[in-house]
């Protein structure tokens, strides 16, 4: 235990006295935090970790996170470590830090230029947190603290390890902001969070890790809360400024698309221990492990559409000039599952808040047993269309008909039958199950409620249908908590099929899961379409996943429709600008041709002016 | 087959060919005994081990189980309650206590004191009852039937009330919260003006009513009677009347953010009807926050009751509660202090005990509460998974040492530094005294 004498005497202690050096030869900030082994150039190596283990104390027991890593890095290099949740990736880079939660141990080493960073006093781990290592983190709607300005916390960082004027700071911080290419900085320093987009966000938040200029930049999931296209502007974003600082960055995803282009050196791992560790070119073209060639064929591809059955049209239709997307024909002489006709939405008004209409002038058609993919960004309205198809949100224009029957002024009393013909699996497996019910019990309330099954014929049918998503039928007496991501999505799917529907709305049920578990899902929701024959709209943001399970796609932004058409069509020969904007950002798990879509992407943008 | 198998009008061969595919079916725990070299664990599966095939109320059950001061609260409640009801009887049963009226008085022993004797390791002179244990009041009342009732009196209106917040409370809240719009708007409005109403002022306004209620409205004397009789609860249900605002303002948000969630729509798009949504899918969701509000009510409840029969506004003779005790015996203070103990104690066990078990509850239903393992118990873990390693054993010889050094009552752990740290703390301290020698 330390000195309580000593622990005050480090409060007070003086700064390191260091005199930051501008690049016009003028004298800087005075650094009040230790910069350790000096500075450092290219090349350095920065990081040295021997046998690092992660582990947690579960009910009297210590259970290994992660165990026996080792790696070396060097400044300026990019070391990708890649898993799915659960592996230990975070886990073993947050020791790095010290904020493992309380009932975790590192174990093992690791040297940053020579200091131990693996129990080492909080004192001195603060000094390093943010001034020599600094974090990326996943989630910057929660990273960000709501109550201060966005530009206040980069100040933030900078006058916790530097002696520094406000106005100092500031100007230091709007620096930064334009390293990010945040657009407007003066105008974005005194936002708040939630005035800013979702990539803007993540922006700040790279600000924020750069402003000490660490020496090690962990990116804990940097892109898997953003949609597709935001996410090819991040990376584009990392790698340029892979060139411009010196910082190595240990980047921790479970995507190998995301890595293709960024990594020098992969490691791969697995319940905790490393199965894999090479050059980005040793892992992407020779893999050696199962698990790395799993993950590698999990990135949904575009170009892997095997669909034999293509719709009655060979030409995409397109918005032009303020003209909604005509109706596409559909087979003839069958009766649409789905019909939308110059439909809008509105989520209602409540209190003072006016109605907010989300959807306007669509036009969908859906035949029995047809897929047809919804795309576009998060915003762009697609969840409000696949809402408003079960009937959870009003149409205010144009009429709408699901399973032979018009819903557009249905009310909620008359709907009872026509719900059996519809079923929904939501996006976030978390919470579309009731945590307080057993699943066999969730996925029989359907069954109850329209066939009025009970006791043991409910409890066959709700295995039956558990053995269709292939899950053990002892299952059915679970809780949702006690299920992984995926698995709590198979009980949504049995759920939405329990009564075989005429038409299964998707909404994003993947996109909340690990690559490698989505690809499964994904596999399984191709078999049960196979199966049950039944019609269904895909929603989701990641043009990949739905050119391999649909017919048709439909692309949508900001409340429009703005092309429909057969999926081949769509991904080789895109006519509108969004749809192709969309199709470039798609990343491939393979770097040469990651960078040469990477120009190609950088080429569209150019040309259309498009700034995000 | 099975005849009701839903897979009857399809195809068997599809069927036969995408059963049960035990590589695909493994992406978490349920089959995770074989694992393909190809599949990870599953995201959640050391967050999971501790909650291992429990439902969410075992849980919940586990974690109050854990909490010490909820047990130890629940334990004395439980005894207070069955000494006051076994003592002087409930309903038909007969209580064991020699004086069942406690309004009869008896010849005056002893000057009052109460006879009750501790035991000897106490300081007293071996444990013994006594004719009247509590004492006895200025008119030779017999103490301890008073004191026993008035507990009783407390219990049931402890209970009455609760009972009452939650019934008017959670129905309140939950149409509220589900409803909202109009029906939001105006229940609310209605807690609005109920919680301005001061509980003290009601209770005068009841109490004259009572007393001038049965000439105005030309009760009878058997209904005036039983009126009287069955004080304690009717000011329980009042009172509960009362205090449901801070319940139903609870419930109603709670709704309001579980009526988001998709597994709501989930059960709407099913067909459920509202009734079934809101008792089968939110209610159950909406517990924690219910029964933690519903036991700090309860507590307040005891408080609240002395207060008011302490002003008189309360329970009136004939019946008995502890704050009338109290109240009674003011003018007692200076020369039979025990007619102030004995109330007093009781009422600041029973409102300190309901407190720490909605205390308990309260850390039960957080899903944020997580148990953290001791320093000690850390250390067991560390020499059970590496029997062999020397510096473990040095750790574990100081723990025993410190032990029996230790003066008793204190806890050893909060000495033992962790094996890692005792090394690494030394020498993160030198660097730091380098680092200052070396600006200074």
């Amino acid at each position: 235990m330390a000195n309580p004498l000593q622990r005050i005497a480090g409060m007070f202690k003086e700064p390191t006295g260091e005199q930051i050096v501008n690049a016009d030869g003028t004298l800087g900030p005075v650094r009040l935090s230790r910069r350790l082994g000096g500075d450092i150039q290219r090349g350095d190596t920065v990081l040295e970790v021997r046998d690092l283990g992660v582990n947690f104390w579960v009910n009297g027991e210590w259970f290994a996170a992660a165990e026996h890593l080792d790696y070396e890095l060097k400044a300026g290099e990019v070391l990708a470590i890649v898993g799915e949740s659960g592996s230990g990736k975070t886990q073993s880079s947050m020791s790095l830090v010290g904020l493992l939660p309380p009932n975790g141990r590192a174990t093992g080493s690791a040297k940053l230029k020579g200091t131990e960073l693996i129990d080492l006093d909080p004192g001195q781990m603060r000094e390093i947190r943010g001034n020599e290592i600094a974090v990326i983190f996943q989630e910057p709607m929660t990273a960000l603290n709501p109550v201060y300005t966005v530009g206040f916390q980069v100040a933030e960082t900078l006058r916790a390890h530097f002696i520094m004027a406000p106005q100092e700071a500031k100007a230091r911080a709007l620096e930064l902001m334009r390293l990010v290419e945040i657009p407007d900085p003066e105008g974005s320093y005194d936002k708040y969070q939630h005035q800013l987009s979702g990539g803007q966000r993540q922006r700040i938040m790279i600000a924020q890790a750069l402003a000490c200029d660490p020496k090690l930049l962990i990116a804990d999931e940097p892109t898997t809360a953003l949609d597709v296209t935001v996410q090819a502007e991040i990376l584009k974003l990392m790698r340029d400024l892979r060139e411009r600082v010196d910082a190595a960055i240990i980047l921790i995803t479970h995507d190998m698309g995301v890595v293709a282009d960024m990594a020098d050196r992969i490691i791969v791992m697995k319940d905790g221990k490393v199965v894999e560790h090479g050059t980005a070119e040793q892992i992407f073209y020779a893999p050696q492990h199962p698990y790395t060639k799993a993950l590698l064929k999990a990135v949904p591809h575009l170009g892997t559409s095997n669909l034999a059955t293509p719709p009655a049209y060979t030409e995409s239709i397109v918005e032009q000039d303020g003209h909604p997307v005509a109706l596409a024909p559909g087979d003839p002489g069958v009766e649409p599952v789905l019909l939308m006709e110059d439909v809008a939405i509105e989520y209602p008004a409540m209190g003072r808040r006016p109605a907010f209409r989300a959807a306007h002038h669509i036009n969908l058609r859906i035949d029995p047993g047809r897929v047809v993919g919804l795309v576009g960004e998060s915003g762009s309205g697609k969840t409000t269309v696949g809402r408003a198809i079960v009937g959870l949100l009003p149409i205010v224009e144009g009429t709408l008909s699901v399973a032979g029957k018009d819903i557009t002024h249905a009310r909620n009393k008359d709907l009872k039958s026509w719900r059996r013909d519809v079923g929904i699996v939501f996006q976030d497996p978390g919470s579309s199950l009731n945590p307080r019910l057993p699943v066999g019990e969730s996925i029989g309330e359907p069954l109850f409620l329209h066939e009025g099954l009970r006791g043991k014929d409910l409890s066959d049918r709700v295995e039956d249908l558990l053995e269709t998503v292939e899950m053990p039928r002892s299952t059915r007496n679970r809780y949702p908590h006690e299920l992984s991501g995926g698995q709590r999505q198979r009980i949504g799917i049995a759920r939405a099929l329990a009564l075989r529907p005429k038409l299964l709305v998707a909404d994003e049920p993947t996109s909340a899961l690990d690559v490698s578990i989505q690809a499964r899902v994904l596999q399984l929701f191709l078999d049960l379409q196979a199966r049950y024959n039944f019609a269904c709209l895909f929603i989701s943001h990641d043009l990949a996943v739905v050119e391999s399970l649909s017919s048709q796609i439909a692309v949508m932004s900001q409340g429009r429709l703005v092309e429909v058409g057969p999926t081949p069509v769509i991904v080789s020969n895109p006519k509108h600008s969004y749809t192709q904007r969309l199709l470039a950002a798609v990343p491939v798990p393979d770097p040469k041709e990651q960078e040469i879509r990477r120009l190609r992407r950088d080429a569209i943008l150019a040309e259309q002016h498009v700034v995000s | 087959m099975n005849t009701d198998d839903p897979l009857e009008d399809f195809p068997d061969g599809i069927r036969a060919d995408s059963m049960i595919d035990a590589d695909n079916a493994n992406d978490g725990l349920v089959e995770s005994t074989d694992p393909d070299d190809a599949q990870g664990r599953g995201d959640n599966a050391i967050a999971v081990k501790e909650v291992e095939g429990l439902s969410q109320g075992q849980i919940v059950w586990r974690r109050f189980v854990r909490h010490k001061g909820a047990m130890i609260g629940m334990s004395v409640v439980l005894l207070i309650a069955i000494f006051a009801f076994s003592a002087m009887g409930f309903g038909p049963v007969e209580g064991w206590w020699q004086y069942q009226d406690p309004l009869r008085t008896h010849s005056m022993l002893n000057n009052g004191h109460p006879t009750l004797t501790m035991p000897v390791w106490l300081g007293g002179e071996g444990f013994a009852l006594g004719d009247h244990p509590f004492g006895q009041d200025n008119i030779g009342t017999d103490y301890f039937a008073a004191v026993m009732a008035g507990i009783k009196t407390s219990l049931v209106v402890m209970v009455v009330l609760g009972i009452t917040v939650l019934i008017v409370g959670v129905a309140i809240g939950a149409l509220a919260g589900y409803y909202r719009n109009k029906v939001d708007l105006w229940l609310m409005r209605l807690t609005d003006l109920i919680i301005v109403l001061p509980t003290i002022v009601i209770g005068a306004v009841l109490g004259r009513l009572l007393a001038v209620a049965p000439d105005k409205f030309g009760w009878t004397y058997e209904t005036t009677q039983a009126i009287y009789r069955n004080m304690p609860v009717l000011l329980a249900i009042v009172l509960g009347l009362i205090l449901w605002p801070s319940m139903a303002r609870l419930v109603r948000g709670d709704f309001m953010t579980l009526r988001t969630r998709e597994f709501v729509d989930s059960a709407r798009v099913a067909g459920a009807s509202d009734w079934r949504i809101i008792t089968k899918h939110i209610l159950p969701n909406a517990m924690g926050v219910i029964i933690v509000n519903l036991s700090l009510i309860m507590s307040q409840s005891v408080v609240l009751e002395t207060a008011l029969s302490f002003l008189g506004f309360g329970i009136t003779a004939p019946n008995i509660s502890l704050g009338r005790l109290i109240s009674d015996n003011q003018g007692a203070f200076q020369t039979r202090p025990w007619l102030f103990w004995w109330p007093g104690l009781f009422i600041i066990l029973i409102a300190l005990c309901v407190n720490f078990i909605g205390d308990g509850l309260r850390d039960a239903f957080d899903p944020r509460g997580k148990r953290l393992p001791s320093k000690k118990e850390m250390l067991k873990a560390s020499i059970k998974s590496s029997p062999t390693n020397t510096e473990l054993d040095e750790a574990v010889a100081e723990l025993i040492e410190d032990e029996t050094d230790a003066p008793a009552g204190t806890p050893a752990e909060t000495t033992v530094p962790g094996p890692q740290n005792a090394t690494t703390a030394n020498d993160a301290r030198d660097n730091t005294q380098e680092g200052v020698e070396d600006n200074g």
